[in-house]
């Protein structure tokens, strides 16, 4: 210590030592490999995508103006592409909060030890490995003009239609909160299950009914991971992309911002155009991060879990 | 430590009402009998329900010839498997999906343990900037990052070759794998590897020797992860791939959205099966080794950190 101390009048102790005093030695090259991946396949094209997006093409230019901004200029001035942030809004907020809500019951009564608990569970978790495009795929057999959805609610006379469930709105909502859902309620119980549960006894203890433990003791302590569950739930949902094409409306109402992303990139070979508008994606769904993550740091963090 | 172990325990643990009847307070229904009880059960029925017609849907007509305006097909026949097979070229697909698969973990395995080991024992200057560097990738949009990613790949001429899936694929599995890998390298007694040293072993010795036996278990369930995620990655692969080396989930895509209404139904349903298969095998594989809620609250934390 004392040599750390006179360490600037004489430096006695090598370079080498000095540096390692500081956490910096031979063992960090165990990072250079992750720290070249990160640069040269993220950090990189991320900024050569923002570069990109200030080299509108000149099509795009003698349309929209605005010389090097002429792509945001058309992202913000083209309601087809504009309007898109409010459809891509409209999918994945409900669904998120959806599949936020409706996990917490679930997660509560699945808490409880049963028989085929861990099948239970591992069938709730399993559409993590369906993907979207199976899903889509079996959503459009199943729910579909002559599935069996539309033939049971025909046999049981609940419509005199066929309802129309996929190719719209309602199919791409069905699809993400499939896909969803599992994922929620995977993080949901596993904040659940960090509460100690003799916190919520000795609230019975005192007399509290299940409604007041809930409100009082479960909900405040989960509520931090519940924003933490709904920004994950969001980040899925906010990127749909194969699902809004398959079992959507794509070019009416599940014209979602990925999929004009991706007519700018694959379809138009604007590749300035799709960067802007995947940047574009980004910046709106941080927004909506930011704002949730406001609103839990104003949440209880103490020493129990369930804080995420 | 209590971090990764708290989950665990919170599920073997059983708050104390629920050991049944006798060990109820006195004047304290069943909340197995409680009407909002039964209320989540029949969500959760019509959501399984739910899940289950598609999954079956799916099946049944794969195997059905002529399914129009019935309960079930009029006719079964295994041969839609064999002639997606023939026309999709699936042999060549699923050559390029396992490759794929196989040298995304491995890659993201070795890239990603050792900087997981750093991150989880070391502090070093720059370190919060480095954990940032590595949650960005798994929080944005994938094709946020993935539209300028497949621009950098498509002007270095690798668009659309088997390099550039592979390539585009390690950048959220890199990060994921470090994220699955810090909490487990965390909860190793660093004493162990005092130890190790003590005794002469070299930083070599103390990763071959020491270290590695200790993580297998870790690192198979954070590869089983990442096999999934790359066998289901849709978005990224489907950006870089073209006819020769699209994946599975993007060959079925492509099918389902080919100019002139796309392929027949059945063909695609029976892509589907298959695909989905593998996927559970793999899945059920994975839940034999990682318990899921576990592994995520450990994903979790150290996110926040």
């Amino acid at each position: 210590m004392t040599a750390f101390a006179e360490r600037p009048a004489r430096s006695t102790a090598s370079l080498r030592h000095r540096l390692a005093e500081r956490g910096i030695d031979s063992s960090l090259w165990l990072m250079v490999p992750a720290l070249v991946f990160a640069l040269a396949l993220f950090v990189y094209p991320f900024s050569y995508g923002i570069g990109l997006t200030f080299q509108p093409s000149l099509a795009t230019q003698e349309q929209w103006g605005g010389g090097v901004l002429a792509n945001y200029v058309a992202f913000f001035r083209d309601p087809f592409v504009f309007d898109s942030i409010w459809i891509t809004m409209r999918l994945a907020l409900p669904a998120a909060l959806f599949n936020v809500v409706a996990s917490i019951p679930v997660a509560m009564v699945l808490r409880r030890k049963f028989r085929f608990k861990r099948l239970m569970t591992s069938v709730l978790v399993l559409p993590i490995t369906l993907g979207t495009v199976l899903t889509a795929q079996g959503l459009l057999i199943f729910a579909g003009r002559q599935g069996w959805l539309n033939r049971f609610l025909l046999a049981t006379g609940l419509v005199d239609q066929p309802v129309q469930l996929v190719n719209n709105y309602t199919g791409v909502m069905f699809s993400l909160i499939i896909t969803g859902f599992p994922f929620a309620f995977l993080l949901v119980s596993s904040y659940l299950s960090g509460i100690d549960p003799s916190l919520d006894s000795a609230a019975r203890t005192l007399g509290a009914g299940w409604w007041q433990r809930f409100r009082r003791i479960t909900l405040p302590l989960l509520a931090p991971g519940l924003a933490t569950t709904f920004i994950l739930t969001f980040v899925l949902a906010f990127s749909v992309f194969p699902s809004a094409r398959l079992v959507g409306d794509a070019m009416g109402s599940t014209r979602v911002m990925s999929l004009m992303a991706f007519r700018a990139f694959g379809e138009q070979n604007d590749y300035a155009m799709a960067s802007t508008i995947a940047l574009m994606m980004g910046v709106v769904e941080l927004l909506v991060v930011a704002v949730v993550l406001a609103w839990r740091s104003l949440l209880y963090k103490g020493s129990t879990g369930g804080k995420g | 430590m209590s971090v990764t172990q708290s989950p665990a325990q919170g599920l073997t643990q059983d708050p104390p009402r629920a050991r049944g009847a006798a060990g109820r307070p006195p004047g304290e229904r069943s909340l197995a009998a409680s009407p909002s009880t039964w209320f989540v059960w029949a969500g959760m029925a019509a959501f399984l329900v739910f899940l289950l017609g598609i999954l079956v849907a799916v099946v049944v007509d794969s195997f059905g010839r002529s399914w129009f305006d019935t309960w079930l097909p009029a006719e079964w026949t295994a041969e839609w498997y064999a002639s997606s097979w023939d026309r999709f070229d699936l042999t060549h697909v699923v050559g390029v999906t396992v490759g794929v698969a196989l040298a995304v973990v491995v890659l993201s395995v070795l890239i990603g343990v050792p900087a997981a080991y750093l991150l989880a024992r070391r502090s070093f200057p720059g370190k919060r900037l480095v954990n940032v560097l590595f949650l960005l990738p798994i929080l944005m949009p994938p094709i946020t990052f993935g539209i300028p990613l497949a621009t950098v790949m498509y002007a270095f001429g690798l668009g659309r070759s088997v390099i550039a899936v592979i390539l585009v694929n390690l950048v959220p599995s890199v990060p994921f794998v470090i994220l699955t890998m810090t909490p487990f390298i965390e909860q190793i007694n660093p004493a162990i590897e005092s130890a190790a040293r003590m005794c002469g072993a070299g930083m070599r010795q103390v990763f071959t020797r020491v270290l590695a036996p200790l993580l297998v278990p870790g690192i198979l369930a954070a590869s089983i992860l990442v096999l999934v995620r790359t066998v289901g990655m849709f978005e990224l692969t489907f950006l870089v791939s073209g006819p020769q080396s699209d994946t599975l989930v993007v060959a079925i895509y492509r099918a389902m959205t080919s100019a002139g209404g796309g392929e027949a139904r059945q063909l695609v349903s029976a892509m589907a099966v298959m695909y989905t298969t593998t996927m559970l095998v793999m899945l059920v594989a994975a839940l034999r080794f990682v318990n899921p809620t576990q592994l995520v609250a450990q994903v979790k934390e150290a996110r926040d950190d």
